[in-house]
């Protein structure tokens, strides 16, 4: 039984918490990148920038803020410094929609003409964070490090394994909770957000019902903002602020986004928490947990692990196409690609 | 001076000419319908009086007001609804938001005109809470009707709007839409199903290649033996 329990602890320290927290992160962006397809028609390859540009706006408000003494207590000083990262992320966005996308929208672009000035965006934006914050490696996370810690829940229960939640981890889920719920409150309840449906569903009819595309293009540029800093800035307190590394995060989002059906922000959701699961659980080495469920001198000698982590990328890849293959629109049936 | 006129109307989507000096004149609180056959710029004459095609030489009037240069969606907001033929509802959305979006512009209570949509079309009130994707085609056509109806239009445009429902359903949308033309809206209509509409019809229009072979009342065309015989099968 105690060894049941230890497996069980193991797990969902190594598993199944960090899978729910980085699904989170990967649905946040995975929305993101969604409502771009789903309203402005095209897949936007500078998404994983955006959520550095932002995420680098956070870092530096807070080391401001750490300057002057001001903090959260438990909680990371970033959280003041969202709303700043999100204004100036808004307002970039919207610069690039003005001087780069309007320009192609106006001529009535094919989309894979947008995709290819978003990869332009991306370099930009490459080039932005690098030059202003570099390109290594920065912590910002301060505050209490845990909610629940493995020594104390040790001695608590008196087994081997403890159970650990990081304050990062439960205040990624929170925050996306949140985000999730006001985004669809949105998205149903209001007239701006109807729009925007009935935009993304058939724009000639649209156009005649008297929405405005501008508006509505505005009004997704903002929402991308706020779901590419919160997601760029929770991923980067779970884990750290590399530049680098949000680029790369780009091939897991798609794969939520395409996995849960791109144009569906359920979808997206879904899709995120089915890649951060898949990545996590086929790289994760299970041998101290295989130890535990079996008898003792069945003990594995290797790793058990299906894949090595440096390979996690390949996990959202092979998703990725086998989804494309079999069902192109995705789990809840988005537009085909 | 007549509510809607479409005068000496050409012009066409490229350099070639579709419509020659096409006339459409409908009163107010009346029928009117185009037909004629395939290609002849039935579709097109429509499109060019809501300003969705540019015409070179003509003018479109609306209750006396020259429109001819306002883009489609400056004629809605004067009081022009138009329905298109295919895709003419919001796949996604439940059948109070097509209305909801139909209303877009209305900034007062629309519930009111909603439930006139729901009294013209009793089927769509027990329907508003589904996905207007997942309807019938006769009952999408029923929503696309309805959203054209709540922007309170004085004009209603109709895009071949028994295209591919059935017989019953044909019969009942022409009921409808003389239910809607007793209130007062003026109604023009393309149509591929001639005898019907020339049927309900206050004005008849019959196109052949882009301009106005017969103009008539509707009866006069069903009975004009010419007419009969080669758009209408004997």
């Amino acid at each position: 039984m105690e060894d049941l329990l230890n497996a069980f602890f193991l797990m969902s320290n190594f598993v199944f918490v960090p899978a729910i927290a980085y699904g989170s992160q990967l649905a946040l962006g995975a929305v993101g990148v969604t409502l771009v397809y789903g309203i402005l028609r095209f897949s936007n390859f500078a998404h994983g920038d955006i959520m550095a540009f932002g995420t680098m706006i956070v870092i530096l408000f807070t080391w401001l803020f750490q300057s002057y003494g001001i903090n959260l207590g438990p909680l990371p000083t970033a959280l003041i410094a969202l709303p700043f990262g999100i204004l100036a992320t808004a307002i970039f966005l919207l610069g690039s929609d003005k001087f780069v996308y309007k320009f192609y929208r106006e001529k009535k672009a094919v989309p894979v003409t947008y995709l290819i000035a978003s990869v332009g965006i991306m370099f930009v934006l490459n080039g932005i964070v690098r030059f202003i914050i570099g390109p290594d490696d920065q912590r910002f996370a301060d505050g209490e490090r845990f909610i629940i810690k493995a020594k104390a829940m040790k001695q608590y229960l008196g087994t081997a394994e403890g159970v650990s939640i990081k304050v990062s981890q439960g205040l990624t889920v929170v925050t996306a909770v949140i985000v999730v719920v006001a985004l669809f409150w949105f998205l149903n309840k209001t007239r701006t957000g109807k729009s925007m449906r009935a935009f993304s569903d058939n724009e000639d009819l649209a156009l005649l019902s008297g929405i405005s595309p501008d508006k509505v293009v505005s009004v997704t540029w903002i929402l991308v903002a706020i779901l590419a800093t919160i997601a760029g800035t929770l991923y980067g307190l779970d884990k750290s602020f590399k530049p680098f590394t949000y680029f790369m995060l780009l091939l897991p989002i798609f794969a939520s986004a395409i996995v849960g059906g791109l144009g569906n922000p359920l979808g997206a959701i879904a899709g995120g928490f089915v890649i951060a699961f898949s990545e996590i659980m086929i790289t994760y080495p299970y041998k101290k947990f295989v130890a535990y469920i079996v008898p003792g001198d069945w003990k594995p000698e290797g790793l058990v692990q299906l894949l090595a982590t440096d390979y996690k990328f390949a996990v959202s890849f092979i998703i990725l196409v086998l989804v494309l293959l079999f069902k192109p629109t995705g789990i809840f049936a988005g537009k085909s690609v | 001076m007549s509510y809607l006129i479409g005068e000496n109307m050409t012009g066409g989507y490229g350099a070639a000419d579709i419509l020659h000096g096409c006339n459409i004149i409908a009163e107010k609180g009346e029928i009117a319908v185009i037909v004629g056959p395939n290609g002849a710029g039935k579709s097109t004459a429509m499109k060019a009086i809501f300003g969705m095609l540019n015409i070179h030489t003509g003018s479109i009037i609306l209750d006396g007001e020259d429109i001819t240069s306002l883009s489609p969606q400056a004629r809605v907001a004067k009081g022009m609804a138009f329905v298109p033929q295919t895709a003419n509802v919001f796949p996604s959305m439940s059948v109070e938001e097509n209305l909801e979006m139909g209303a877009f512009l209305r900034r007062d209570d629309i519930s009111k005109t909603m439930d006139e949509v729901f009294d013209l079309f009793p089927i769509l009130k027990d329907k508003r809470n589904q996905n207007a994707g997942e309807l019938s085609g006769g009952q999408r056509q029923q929503v696309a009707v309805g959203r054209a109806l709540m922007t309170q239009p004085k004009v209603l445009m109709l895009d071949e709007p028994t295209a591919g429902v059935s017989p019953i359903v044909m019969d009942e949308l022409f009921d409808n839409i003389i239910e809607v033309a007793k209130t007062g809206i003026t109604i023009l209509m393309v149509e591929q199903n001639a005898r019907q509409a020339l049927n309900i019809a206050d004005k008849g229009y019959v196109m052949v290649q882009g301009r106005n072979k017969f103009t008539d009342t509707g009866e006069v065309l069903l009975n004009n033996p010419e007419v009969r015989k080669s758009f209408l099968g004997g």
